[in-house]
């Protein structure tokens, strides 16, 4: 009797405690979409409000609409699209080629590519500055996706590497049997079955181009080139900082990326626990 | 070197669709050794340029007192930009910035992802849920979460409210951003905070790992909460513990964003952390050989914790 008492006061305490846990998690996200609705004039205001009085939408409307974010985030759509599909296309074909084939040099290049997998993107910076320079990148979507792709190909050639030697060895002997050719095997045999393998890795590969911050901001000046995160960091920038302005414009660009993530919630647990993904 | 499949597939003499034209059969084992070279030439191609030669570059230019103009002549001068590193008080100061922010982030995340961790496990009520509500600062923008805490530590904002009018621990007007520890401090909250959800993620999938038949007898022997944690859950997870403090040291390293955003290194330079110096001698100043110098220093730093951390995989493979 006494136990199962203790067991319930126990269990108690623990969804207490996960509450308090997760309202310090969720308030300032809370408090963020709050500030979204509310005049300049009452953003800093003290006892803060939770819900805005006087209520006011202009915040978006001007975001959306002054301030050619619409613009923004189609370059933001374009750069993460076309960066992730290449980087996903251009990888799985390292990983298949990892996974399937014995030739000269294989070895040494995935160590090459595990050294790749180590080097932080910041430390390569300054000279990949240069090297878009004297491509003619700076200051281009192009200089953006290029840069994109080559930071994530380590990552997902590993991720999907494992994948794709998991897969039954003789299914692929079957269809060459069949008279099939390598490229017929990859993509009509390992890209279907590595469907969950692929999709870890679009989702990852997807947000990372979506919120990159520090290479845009290197590389880009001219404002119709901006990206979302850059262009949320200098509504931030101009004189008096606009913080429901600022907000506003955070919440148009963290809505996809928590949909996303609601949705396709089981591939991120899978990504995480088979390797290296920091979020 | 032989294509193992092609190998396999041609030995025993199998009957092929007479679809596949002899011509194209012939083709095929022809090029046959230069299948897997083709499937890699994109990949290996785009990698060579865009981050291997960077890396190599890296080590040149830090050796140069490196001129960013076009045509403009830049000078050998060896090892001074590293003399210079070691004899300047700001790349100091910055390296012990980023070791505070590593001792100030990693425990907590460790301490609470684990306990949050615990907490969840086993059938928790409405777990999934709060799996979701920890994880969301993991999936949000460096930049909107940056941006985010710059507001709520605000001389008139959440933080100071929440702490003088609430709880009345300060007086509510401490001024987080305009000093050091102040200001690192914001910014290792805002580190922490977002960094739980991941560690927790982490713990979670391990102690499905942990056998419930052991922690059963060790309940039944008697061991206490603390006792069967010790010894039976501890070194079960071990490994992703090992993982969790390896990756969590190497992201102390690449804090960024969170800083440039929220203090900028300031006031003066007292918040500037490794990486936001190197940007700002590079970007601000044009002094790429310097810049390039510290990013090398870094590198190594990053690579000795990554070589412990191959160790430490090795160690998982066997155990």
């Amino acid at each position: 009797m006494r136990t199962a008492r203790n067991r319930r006061a126990l269990t108690t305490l623990r969804v207490i405690t996960l509450i308090v846990g997760a309202v310090v998690m969720v308030t300032p996200f809370v408090y963020m979409l709050s500030t979204s609705f509310k005049p300049q004039a009452y953003v800093l205001q003290n006892p803060p409000q939770f819900i805005p009085d006087p209520f006011t939408l202009n915040n978006y409307v001007q975001a959306w609409t002054t301030q050619d974010f619409a613009r923004y985030a189609m370059n933001s759509v374009i750069v993460a699209v076309v960066s992730t599909a290449v980087s996903i296309l251009i990888s799985s074909m390292m990983a298949y080629a990892f996974a399937r084939f014995e030739f000269r040099g294989r070895e040494l290049l995935f160590r090459i590519l595990l050294i790749g997998l180590m080097v932080p993107a910041m430390m390569l910076i300054i000279p990949q500055f240069v090297l878009a320079k004297y491509f003619g990148l700076l200051d281009s979507l192009p200089g953006l996706i290029v840069f994109y792709v080559a930071g994530s190909l380590a990552l997902n050639t590993f991720l999907l590497r494992g994948f794709f030697a998991a897969l039954p060895a003789e299914l692929d002997q079957a269809m060459q049997v069949d008279g099939a050719n390598a490229w017929t095997r990859y993509w009509r045999l390992a890209i279907p079955l590595a469907r969950p393998a692929l999709a870890t890795a679009t989702i990852f590969t997807f947000l990372a181009s979506w919120d990159e911050f520090a290479w845009a901001l290197t590389i880009i000046n001219s404002p119709g080139n901006r990206t979302l995160p850059i262009a949320i960091q200098l509504f931030q920038g101009q004189n008096a900082t606009q913080w429901g302005l600022v907000f506003a414009a955070s919440v148009i660009a963290v809505i996809p990326v928590i949909v996303v993530y609601l949705i396709f919630q089981r591939h991120f647990v899978q990504g995480l626990t088979s390797g290296a993904v920091k979020g | 070197m032989v294509v193992l499949n092609e190998r396999r597939g041609a030995a025993p003499a199998a009957p092929r669709r007479p679809a596949a034209s002899p011509d194209r059969r012939r083709s095929r084992r022809r090029r046959g050794w230069l299948t897997p070279y083709l499937f890699m030439l994109p990949g290996v191609a785009l990698f060579g340029v865009f981050i291997l030669f960077p890396i190599v570059q890296a080590l040149q230019m830090s050796l140069y007192d490196w001129n960013i103009l076009r045509g403009a002549a830049s000078d050998f001068i060896g090892l001074d930009n590293y003399v210079r590193a070691f004899t300047d008080d700001r790349f100091w100061l910055s390296l012990s910035n980023s070791g505070i922010y590593m001792v100030l982030t990693v425990p907590p995340q460790i301490v609470l992802g684990l306990a949050v961790a615990m907490l969840l496990r086993s059938k928790a009520p409405a777990q999934p849920l709060f799996r979701v509500l920890f994880y969301l600062p993991v999936v949000t923008s460096w930049v909107v979460v940056s941006l985010l805490f710059k507001y709520l530590f605000a001389d008139q904002g959440l933080v100071n409210f929440a702490l003088g009018d609430v709880l009345h621990i300060t007086a509510g007007d401490t001024s987080w951003l305009s000093g050091r520890w102040t200001g690192l401090l914001a910014i290792c909250a805002l580190g922490v905070w977002k960094g739980v959800g991941w560690s927790m993620m982490i713990f979670l999938a391990a102690l499905q790992g942990v056998p419930q038949s052991l922690e059963e007898a060790a309940s039944m022997d008697g061991a206490n909460w603390w006792q069967r944690f010790r010894v039976v859950t501890l070194p079960a997870i071990w490994p992703a513990m090992l993982f969790v403090i390896v990756m969590l040291v190497i992201g102390g390293f690449n804090v960024f964003t969170s800083v440039l955003l929220m203090t900028a290194g300031g006031p003066g330079g007292q918040t500037e952390v490794l990486l936001t110096y190197m940007y700002q001698q590079a970007f601000s100043n044009l002094d790429f050989g310097y810049g390039s110098a510290l990013a090398v220093i870094l590198t190594v730093i990053v690579f000795i914790i990554s070589a412990v951390q191959l160790r430490v995989f090795r160690d998982r493979g066997e155990s």
